[in-house]
Formats: C-alpha cells, sequence, structure tokens
C-alpha cells in the first residue's frame, strides 16, 4: 500500500502538482505513515528524477520549478507534523540567499532558492538589492552555513566582494561559506574574490552547497 | 514601396491595446521611485504608499500619447539630422554596454577596458551601415563611478556619429546630460539638435525601479531623448505567450510614457526594448532566437499603430565565436527588425547574450545590414518598359549582351548591393590565392584595414577641452588622478 502511495508522491512531484502532492500527503498523515519516511522515500524521490532529467536535457526550467513548487506544499503539511513527533527533518544545511544591493535580477537566483529547498536545503530568501549588512545579518541570525549571492550586472556584481571581505573582516569565514552565481560572474572572478562555490545552474548551485556542507555524494 | 513585414492581425492589436489598459490598473504599475509617484498621484493615478503600486487609469495614457512628439532626428556633430526616429525610417547602431570583448587572436572572452571601446568605435565609424555609434562597452579600466559619462566621453572624442547611450544610475545620467549641454554649448543646444539617445529599462514584470523612472524624468526634462528598452522575457518575467509578453511590453512603455511626459510634456520618447524568449533549458535569454525576432517585430508593430518612434535590439547571437550560428542570427534577426521598419536597431557586433562584443563580427554584421538595407529598398521601377526595351537591336542571343549595355552600367549599382570583402565570392582558385580564409579570417583582416584608415575627426579643441575637464573633475571626485592616456587625443 505505502509503496503505491509513494511511487504517487514522486508522480505527483514529476507533475509539478501542488494540490495532489498537499492531498497525498495529507492522505499520508491519515493513514498514520512516518512523515519523515514520506518525505524522503515518496516526494525527494520525485525531486531528484526531475533533477537528473534535467541535467539529461530532458526537462525544462518549467518542470523543474513546479517542481519545487509541488514539493514545498507537500512538506508545508508534513513539517508541523514531524514538529508533533517531536522530530525534525534532518535538513542538509541552511542558506540565506541574496541579490546584492543595487541590482535588482532575480529569476536565477529564485531558481536556485527553489533547487535548494526542494533538495532539503533550509532556504532564506531576501530577495533583491540587498545590502551586505543585510546579508550577513540574517546568515548569523539564522546560523547560516552558506550565503549564495546573485548579481547580473557588471556594476553590481563587486558587491559579492565587498560580502566576502566583510565576513573575513569578522572572522565568520570558513564557518559560513558563500557560493555566487549571476550571468557575469566567471570561474576567474569567483577565484579573485575567494567565493567557495560557483554554478552556471540552478541543479550545478544544489550539488556546489552539498558539496560545502560536506553532504555531498 | 518598402516591404513590410507584420504579425499581428488590427483586431489582436486592438486587443494588446486593451488588455495593456487593463495591467495598468490591475495588478498596477510598482513604480520605485518617489518622484514618479508624486507625478502620478498628482495627475489623477491611485498609488498605494505601502506596495508602491500605481494604478494608471487609460485617460493618462492618451493624453501622454498626445503630447509625444511623432518623429524626430538625431545629429551628428556636423549638426546633419542623420537618424530619423519615426516613421518607417530603418537605422542599425552597435549594441551597447558589453562587459567583454572577443581577442581576435586567442578567441578569449577577454574583459574591457578603454582600448576596446576606442577600437569598436573606429571600426564602427567607418562603416556607413552604422547610422549611431552606441558606448559599446564598459571600461572596466575607470572607477565604476564614471564608467557610464567615460563611455559617452570616448564616443564624443572619436565619432561624429549620433550616439545610442544610457546610464545605469540617477546620478550619471544628470552627468551625462551635463557633459552633452556642455559640449553642445549649451542646454538648448542639446535639446534642440540631439547628438545622443539615451536607454532607460524599466524592470518586468511591470516595474519602473528607483533609477529606471528617475532617469526618465530627468531626460524629459532637459529635452535629450529616453528610448524605452523594456525586456519582458517570455516564460520567466513576461508570459509564456507571445501575445502576452507583448502586451506587458505594452503596459510598460506606456506606464514609461505617462511618467516621461508627465515630467516634460513633449519630450522625445522611443517606444523600444530588448524583448527575449526565455529559455527553458539554460535559463538564458536568447537574443538570436526567431521568437524573440518575433516578439520585437509585434511590438514594432503595436507602436506604428500609436504612431511612435521604435527601438529594438535585434542582430546579435547567443554564439562565443563570430562563426556560423553568429551570421545566421545575427542576418536573420537584422533582416527582421528592417522588415519591420524599426527605427534604431541595435545589437550588431554582440556575442554571448549582448554580454561580449567584437569589432570583426560589426564588420560582419555591416554585410547582413547590407542586406537587410537592400531588401528593404524593394523591388524598383527603372525603366519605361520592364524587359522590352532591353532587346534592342544589340541582342545577338547571346550571353553578355546585357553587359554592353550603358544603362547596365548606371543601374546595376542602384540593383545590386556591393558587399565589401567580407563576402566571398571568389572563384575557388582566387580564394585559396588569398588564403582559403573564412568569413572570419576576412573579418580580421577588413578590421585591421579600417583601424588603419581611421582618422580621429577634427573635434573644435576648445569643445574637447571642456570635455576633458569636466571628466577629469568626475574622476578626481572618486580618486582617479589622470585619465587613461589615449593615443591620439593629447589634451593641453
Amino acid at each position: 500500500m505505502s509503496e503505491e502511495l509513494y511511487k504517487e508522491m514522486a508522480q505527483s512531484i514529476i507533475d509539478g502538482d501542488s494540490d495532489i502532492s498537499t492531498e497525498l500527503a495529507k492522505k499520508s498523515i491519515e493513514l498514520k505513515m512516518h512523515p519523515l519516511e514520506t518525505i524522503t522515500k515518496g516526494f525527494v524521490v520525485g525531486v531528484n528524477y526531475i533533477g537528473d532529467q534535467f541535467g539529461l536535457g530532458e526537462a525544462f526550467l518549467p518542470e523543474l520549478v513546479m517542481a519545487g513548487e509541488a514539493m514545498k506544499a507537500a512538506i508545508a503539511v508534513l513539517e508541523p507534523e514531524l514538529l508533533k513527533l517531536g522530530e525534525t527533518r534532518q535538513m542538509l544545511g541552511r542558506v540565506v540567499l541574496a541579490t546584492v544591493e543595487g541590482d535588482i535580477h532575480e529569476i536565477g537566483k529564485t531558481l536556485v532558492g527553489t533547487m535548494l529547498s526542494a533538495s532539503g536545503f533550509e532556504v532564506v530568501d531576501l530577495g533583491v538589492d540587498q545590502p551586505a549588512d543585510n546579508i550577513i545579518g540574517k546568515a548569523l541570525e539564522i546560523n547560516a552555513d552558506i550565503i549564495g549571492m546573485s548579481a547580473l550586472l557588471t556594476t553590481t556584481m563587486v558587491r559579492q566582494r565587498e560580502v566576502i571581505e566583510e565576513l573575513d573582516k569578522e572572522g565568520l569565514r570558513p564557518r559560513i561559506k558563500v557560493m555566487v552565481g549571476g550571468a557575469p560572474i566567471t570561474r576567474d572572478w569567483v577565484t579573485k574574490i575567494k567565493a567557495d562555490g560557483y554554478s552556471e545552474d540552478a541543479i550545478g548551485a544544489v550539488k556546489i552547497a552539498k558539496d560545502l556542507v560536506g553532504k555531498g555524494n | 514601396m518598402q516591404p513590410k513585414l507584420t504579425l499581428l492581425s488590427d483586431e489582436i492589436i486592438a486587443r494588446i491595446l486593451g488588455e495593456a489598459h487593463e495591467l495598468l490598473l490591475k495588478p498596477g504599475i510598482k513604480v520605485q521611485n518617489a518622484e514618479a509617484r508624486e507625478l502620478l498621484a498628482e495627475a489623477g493615478a491611485k498609488i498605494d504608499p505601502e506596495t508602491q503600486v500605481a494604478q494608471i487609469p487609460a485617460t493618462l495614457v492618451y493624453k501622454a500619447l498626445e503630447s509625444v512628439p511623432r518623429d524626430f532626428y538625431l545629429y551628428d556633430y556636423d549638426g546633419n539630422p542623420t537618424v530619423h526616429y519615426g516613421g518607417d525610417s530603418v537605422h542599425f547602431d552597435p549594441g551597447s554596454s558589453g562587459i567583454t570583448i572577443l581577442n581576435p587572436e586567442t578567441l578569449e572572452h577577454d574583459t574591457t577596458e578603454t582600448e576596446h571601446l576606442i577600437r569598436l568605435i573606429k571600426v564602427a565609424e567607418q562603416l556607413p551601415q552604422y547610422d549611431a555609434q552606441s558606448t559599446a562597452v564598459i571600461c572596466h579600466d575607470v572607477p565604476k563611478e564614471i564608467q557610464d559619462s567615460y563611455r559617452l566621453y570616448l564616443a564624443l572624442l572619436y565619432s561624429k556619429k549620433p550616439i545610442v547611450t544610457g546610464a545605469f544610475t540617477n546620478k550619471t545620467v544628470q552627468e551625462m546630460i551635463d557633459m552633452l549641454v556642455l559640449f553642445e554649448g549649451s542646454a538648448k543646444a542639446a535639446r534642440e539638435k540631439p547628438r545622443a539617445i539615451f536607454d532607460v529599462c524599466p524592470a518586468p514584470p511591470l516595474i519602473w525601479s528607483n533609477f529606471g523612472a528617475g532617469n526618465l524624468i530627468a531626460l524629459a526634462r532637459a529635452g535629450v531623448p529616453a528610448e524605452i528598452v523594456s525586456v519582458p522575457l517570455s516564460g520567466a518575467a513576461a508570459p509564456v505567450t507571445m501575445l502576452g509578453t507583448v502586451t506587458q511590453h505594452t503596459a510598460e512603455c506606456f506606464a514609461g510614457i505617462v511618467i516621461h511626459q508627465l515630467a516634460h510634456p513633449g519630450s522625445p520618447i522611443v517606444w523600444g526594448g530588448a524583448a527575449a524568449i526565455f529559455d527553458m533549458r539554460k535559463g538564458a535569454t536568447p537574443m538570436g532566437a526567431v521568437e524573440t525576432a518575433m516578439l520585437d517585430c509585434s511590438y514594432a508593430q503595436v507602436a506604428k499603430t500609436l504612431n511612435m518612434p521604435t527601438h529594438t535590439y535585434l542582430g546579435a547571437t547567443d554564439s562565443k565565436l563570430v562563426d556560423a550560428q553568429a551570421g545566421l542570427e545575427s542576418g536573420i534577426s537584422a533582416m527582421v527588425g528592417a522588415l519591420s521598419g524599426i527605427n534604431m536597431i541595435s545589437g550588431s557586433g554582440m556575442l554571448d547574450f549582448l554580454a561580449c562584443h567584437s569589432a570583426e563580427k560589426l564588420v560582419l554584421d555591416a554585410e547582413g545590414i547590407a542586406m537587410a538595407k537592400r531588401m528593404i529598398g524593394g523591388v524598383k521601377l527603372h525603366t519605361d518598359t520592364l524587359a522590352t526595351g532591353f532587346y534592342d537591336h544589340n541582342i545577338n542571343f547571346k550571353g553578355g549582351d546585357f553587359l554592353k549595355q550603358k544603362v547596365t552600367m548606371k543601374l546595376f549599382r542602384e540593383e545590386q548591393h556591393l558587399p565589401s570583402s567580407v563576402i566571398d565570392r571568389d572563384s575557388t582558385r582566387a580564394w585559396k590565392a588569398a588564403g582559403s580564409l573564412d568569413a572570419f579570417g576576412r573579418c580580421k583582416l577588413r578590421v585591421i584595414e579600417l583601424l588603419a584608415s581611421y582618422r580621429r575627426p577634427e573635434i573644435d579643441p576648445e569643445k574637447e577641452r571642456r570635455l576633458y575637464a569636466f571628466v577629469l573633475d568626475l574622476a578626481k571626485k572618486c580618486g582617479l588622478e589622470e585619465l587613461p592616456k589615449l593615443e591620439d587625443f593629447h589634451p593641453v
């Protein structure tokens, strides 16, 4: 019975159907299935499948984003149940995401956030145009493992360096790792500003984040 | 008759305009500039101070569209009106604000500096296909506070053509306006014979940012032309459908024109953009996609029903090299832009989603532009009879007979575009003798020729002195004591 339900759960994620994933999450609670197992044996399987398919060029960004949304919807139902049991979902790590000050581009960053949270990271997305103080302040507040910063303009990508310099000054690295991304970001730039990780796309960002928190495969 | 490409029916255009008006009310336009919100509120728009969302009624749009100039000119250094914004006039300029340049020898994308911008200006200056210059790449060798003004400074020193430019902050747009006023001698001169036009971007979806709206206001008040570059991305920052994207583009342009005309009615503004689809595999914004060109053709058609001057971004490629993909994407999209009758088509020379510039590609694209311009020149009636008059007593049913006709000598240049050495029409033997070069190889040679034949235009030394002093002063304010040395400009 539960095997079949797990399959349906995975499929709801693959189909990017938040209504069905929500329904299935509720059903698992009625059936007294363990919420953690529901997540790992059911829904996560779907996320991993879509991620792999994306890597193979068989799935596309809308499918990826919708899968992430369906995952979020299911987790929203199951998380309170976990808390009732006195358990928490083992998160891979905590991430603060932001587009740097002076820059309002956020499509890529939001994609990264969706994929990170679907993959088991706790993500706080601060949004766009975020000064260094806000980013670092939030990271300290939630005890973040990773700060992820996006910039689309060459005029704003220098802000990534400012945040890293500030972190170094405060002695917050390597405790907090820094990932950067955005159209003008090159490997040279990443080396130059001494960031810890960089990815061309959202799927790659998940892999980098896992590596940075020592949970890479 | 200028051949035209149209993709939308009148009925669909009417629906686009109708729904764009609806979008201006619900969800409204987010206006992040306080002064713009005040102007809108005074004029009768409803503003939510919490969300900064303005609901702009159609009456405000109609009023703004009434005061907008239907056409205007940009002028060259000598005061000639050389770029016409309006009607179906078609002009091309190199793309703007690249951050890298293709190194023709290493094929690396190098970070751009002063020498690269000058190289691009020198090449574009000598190619008649480019009616205007652009501030093509960012010069990373000067502090970022002066990068906007510095690019315009170099364009004014090295070119006589009109300039398509832009600014990334409200402060720098004002500095650039001041610079133009100083160069032209007075605010009146800068207004009456504008040398430059400024790109101003809303942020999709439906946002006029603080600096975007602020720039519109500053430009309107100075009477310096503004060019709206609305950048909806189908499927990501705009609806996935082309019609949905064009409707959002219309709403963003409407809102921009309203803010601009409220700041100063009658100032010139252009309906433009850099719309693109969103690539669902790479998350990229392909400028060479045919759908991108279709979006631009469509929004230009909407603009034309409103009698607005038009602009777009076409003639660029997403390829990283000046290769076959670059040629086909740039050539096809330049042709679509020209057939759409778009007044200013920016993007030539650019690779890699508008990030990388290339002098060699400017030279290649000039050939594509020449073809597109020839196309819109149309098929003309030159002679009293179409053909019968050609078959007079000299015709002996032999090939080559027509070469002997005076009319052939007289008309062939009008009928046929004569490409430069970039286009290969050699025999195989001659091609081999010339080094068996591909198009990129030929472009490299042509760039070398053009750089060798370039002479910096003669500009009033007093104007140069004022310009130099102005930019040096800006540089000093941000800690740069000297401007980069220029090989053929030695200010006293």
